[in-house]
């Protein structure tokens, strides 16, 4: 047995396989880059913070931070750093810790808001009876993003109805931005509607009839802009494999959080592609082996997004919010807009809550490719995507009612969040 | 590059050095000392200075001009959601927080006896002391003194923030949260707080 021992050890230490470093299961949004050890850890293996904040400080700025860094690091707030280091992301938020590890993803400690908050009853009758616990439980607060849940924000949107009368999405435009882009300069829309693949290629006439009806072809997007690529020694070679890298020349706000969600954060680290075998999620078995890349949903050539934004995603998912969106009221919506050319951008889709179209103060509108950026806490959805349609009440009782999710929200809310009820109650008492 | 108090009094030693070895060297004949050395409280005073005027320019020119003047758009806490001018004590605040980023030797803040986010009250007794010192003399004269937080020691200068224009003391006076609703221009409604570290 000793011998046994020594073998299978050294045989571990031998190898590449860094698992066996692991000091405990891995959080759902690491899992896929653990065994990348140095994306996370300083080579003695403390955690560099910087890491943290490379991958989600984008977000935690765009959200407003309520409580960012800077908040924490005047000295003023030495006598409550003592109780809760809350400059650094991992005093709450502790890797490998499964035991500890909250639904949404995360360690978190129990009192984190009453060692700064703990007054808030003398300052908030209403908030009296609640446990010290249950800012964010209860579906009120969150720590770092409350942009759908600040005061005044609930106090715009009371008594709004849980269907709102015009429900539609923002239309995506990046056919108007590429055209007064630079890249404008190198495409030909009038000369695109002759494919400039090379004739010795023999390719498939397939190819060439979905390119044809596609968004690329009417912009002059033509065979060699994403098929001509730059050689190490800098001429121009035609190449079979097109990748992200050459996507994001034009697709790159799409691309980037590509490379930070679930389907591509793996390249980003530069491992292999994700597949859906080494994923926690139920996956459809036959699928366990397929690589992710753009192509995986945007199949190359037509590039589809009707296709990509559903039936892309049921062609490996298999879990039951995923299967259930086929029998939902959503699903009717995306079936009568594929119907009916006119009926704008009224249908929701898988993408449409978890790829949402986003709309930047100038008026850009990207597709966000990171999944996580408005599902963990999923209030995060609330503005970027739930109020499009419906009321703000409605929307925050319907995320925080799991059943209800799992069904891909077939019926009403089961629970009731007290929030605007608190603000309406008090907006009443200060007009008397 | 981080400073702090001693960093400032020894190179203020040093010039002060330089200059009596460079007259002592020289040609001339005058037996005067002549001091450069910079104090934490004159580097506070100067900072404060600064502080004051940007904030004073910003709420008059800017925010009462165009919000109560002129009406052309109005200032709000929710400015990005409202697409709105920040509120000076915002535009303070958020200049503080990228000064505390940058790690340049010193903090300050904007803290008042009738904040309207509690966790700009005071905290710190001398922050208390400080506050009360600048309220009861009505600003004439700022407070002064030493600290020490967490395990550090800090030189801590307090000055009167005052309400000079409509702005100010309209919106504090009529915000929902506010613990004072009787500002009148002139009061003293708060106090800019500078922290100089005096530790190596």
């Amino acid at each position: 047995m000793t011998l046994g021992l020594i073998a299978y050890f050294s045989t571990r230490f031998d190898s590449s396989d860094s698992s066996i470093y692991l000091p405990g299961k891995s959080t759902d949004g690491h899992y896929q880059i653990e065994l990348d050890c140095n994306a996370c850890h300083t080579p003695m293996m403390g955690v560099k913070e910087q890491a943290c904040l490379d991958c989600h400080g984008d977000d935690l700025d765009e959200a407003d931070d309520s409580h960012p860094k800077s908040k924490f690091t005047d000295p003023r707030k030495a006598d409550q750093l003592k109780k809760i280091d809350a400059r650094k992301c991992i005093t709450c938020h502790i890797e490998h810790r499964a035991h500890r590890t909250h639904d949404m993803g995360v360690t978190l400690p129990e009192d984190y808001c009453f060692h700064c908050h703990e007054e808030i009853a003398e300052e908030r009758e209403s908030h009296k009876d609640y446990p010290f616990n249950s800012c964010a439980t209860a579906g009120c607060h969150n720590f770092h993003d409350n942009s759908a849940l600040y005061e005044d924000f609930l106090a715009k949107h009371l008594d709004e109805p849980d269907f709102k009368a015009e429900a539609f999405l923002a239309s995506r435009n990046l056919s108007d931005r590429i055209a007064k882009s630079e890249i404008a300069k190198f495409l030909n829309p009038d000369a695109a509607r002759q494919a400039d693949a090379p004739q010795e290629l023999a390719l498939p006439p397939e190819n060439h009839e979905n390119w044809f009806t596609t968004a690329h072809a009417q912009a002059g997007v033509n065979c060699s802009g994403c098929h001509q690529q730059a050689s190490q020694s800098g001429t121009l070679e035609w190449k079979d494999t097109v990748t992200h890298e050459t996507c994001q020349k034009c697709h790159k706000a799409e691309t980037s959080g590509w490379l930070k969600g679930k389907h591509g954060m793996r390249h980003a680290q530069d491992l292999s592609p994700m597949t859906p075998s080494m994923a926690r999620l139920p996956m459809k078995t036959e699928m366990a082996h397929a690589s992710l890349s753009c192509t995986s949903c945007h199949s190359a050539h037509d590039f589809n997004t009707q296709y990509a934004a559903a039936e892309a995603c049921i062609k490996c998912h298999d879990d039951d919010h995923s299967k259930n969106y086929f029998g939902s009221s959503h699903y009717d919506l995306w079936q009568e807009q594929a119907k009916d050319q006119h009926a704008g951008n009224t249908g929701v889709s898988c993408a449409t809550c978890h790829l949402p179209r986003v709309e930047q103060s100038d008026g850009e509108v990207h597709v966000e490719h990171n999944q996580n950026w408005n599902l963990e806490p999923n209030e995060k959805m609330i503005r970027s995507v739930c109020l499009d349609c419906h009321g703000l009440g409605f929307a925050i009782d319907a995320l925080a009612d799991p059943a209800l999710i799992q069904s891909n929200f077939q019926g009403l809310p089961a629970r009731h969040i007290e929030s605007l009820d608190l603000v309406k109650k008090r907006t009443t008492e200060n007009q008397d | 590059m981080k400073s702090n108090a001693k960093t400032i009094l020894s190179t203020g030693a040093t010039l002060a050095l330089a200059v009596l070895l460079s007259a002592c060297g020289g040609s001339s004949t005058t037996t005067t000392t002549v001091s450069t050395g910079i104090t934490p409280k004159k580097m506070a005073d100067a900072l404060h200075a600064v502080m004051e005027s940007d904030r004073t320019v910003y709420t008059k020119k800017v925010v009462n001009r165009l919000q109560n003047e002129q009406k052309v758009i109005k200032a709000s806490e929710h400015w990005e959601d409202d697409k709105a001018l920040p509120l000076p004590a915002q535009m303070f605040r958020m200049g503080a927080e990228m000064v505390t980023a940058k790690d340049v030797g010193f903090t300050y803040g904007l803290l008042s006896k009738w904040p309207v986010n509690k966790q700009n009250a005071p905290t710190t007794d001398l922050e208390k002391k400080g506050l009360d010192f600048i309220d009861e003399n009505g600003g004439t004269e700022p407070f002064y003194g030493e600290e020490t937080l967490g395990d550090s020691k800090y030189f801590t200068a307090i000055y009167a923030d005052v309400g000079v224009v409509t702005a100010c003391v309209k919106c504090h006076n009529e915000h929902k949260d506010s613990p004072r609703t009787d500002f009148e221009i002139g009061d003293v409604m708060g106090g800019v707080v500078i922290r100089i570290p005096m530790d190596s």
